[in-house]
């Protein structure tokens, strides 16, 4: 099971400031270890965000977004107390499900 | 030993359980998970933002000065880490991607942007070297883009 992500969501005016730092390898399948052999590939493929079971924002990655990927975005219709979920899904099947509840700004 | 137990196990199958699984709720068509598994394979095997685009279902993209790197580098000093903020002026902004013209593969993410959610994205990629950077804007069923070249001192792929 991968680490938790880190997750903030911040009222801004009347939208929501998400901010989210996940803990992944997200491995190119370009690298080549010591011996000469490719490293595979292993990085998120899936970042879905949700807000009252509506999708807030869908994301699809390849390898070249940076090691333990950092993302933001920013949503209105959210209030403080309301819960942000967001979950990963990696090349590998492995997934992970977090969530924030809305702070005030 | 409970034989009739057994008969029904046997019987039902592996079939009649997922049905019962679904009836029961278990895996909901639609669903964040359900959503979140669509992957674009195609995509992200292109080469150049003209495959891409086509490989995302449009025709061409035509160049837009209402798509905005914000707090984006002119010169990342380590290309395992380039900050990119993506902002888009262009009305129904349906997505979001960015890709790197150098990178073995251009596309590096694209972001569909649900309504009520902002057309701004903030993330960090990763950068082999020096290129030009490509923020691919999808509204309203038609593609834009907007270009920035990012010199990268040093690699963020092997080197």
């Amino acid at each position: 099971m991968a680490d938790p992500m880190r997750i903030r969501a911040k009222m801004e005016g009347d939208k929501v400031d998400v901010r989210v730092l996940m803990s992944h390898e997200m491995e190119t399948g370009q690298r080549k270890d010591a011996k000469g052999a490719v490293i595979p590939a292993w990085f998120i493929q899936n970042v879905t965000a949700t807000h009252n079971g509506k999708t807030v924002l869908a994301a699809e990655w390849g390898p070249a977004v940076a090691k333990n990927p950092f993302l933001a975005f920013k949503f209105s219709g959210g209030k403080v107390g309301d819960k942000v979920i967001v979950t990963w899904v990696d090349n590998k099947g492995d997934k992970r499900t977090d969530e924030a509840t809305i702070s005030a700004g | 030993m409970n034989s009739s137990r057994r008969k029904v196990l046997q019987g039902t199958g592996g079939a009649a359980v997922l049905g019962l699984a679904m009836a029961a709720g278990l895996f909901k068509p639609g669903s964040a998970w359900a959503q979140g598994a669509a992957w674009n394979k195609a995509a992200f095997d292109t080469k150049s933002l003209n495959d891409a685009v086509k490989a995302m279902g449009g025709a061409a993209a035509t160049e837009s000065k209402d798509i905005a790197f914000v707090n984006t580098p002119d010169i990342a000093e380590n290309g395992a880490v380039v900050p990119f903020t993506i902002a888009s002026k262009i009305p129904k902004t349906e997505q979001i991607a960015l890709l790197v013209e150098k990178n073995p593969n251009i596309l590096v993410a694209s972001f569909s942007i649900p309504d009520g959610t902002e057309p701004w994205i903030n993330t960090r990629a990763k950068m082999g070297q020096t290129s030009n950077v490509i923020a691919l804007v999808k509204a309203d069923g038609k593609y834009y883009y907007a270009a920035k070249e990012v010199k990268v001192t040093l690699g963020g792929c092997g080197g």
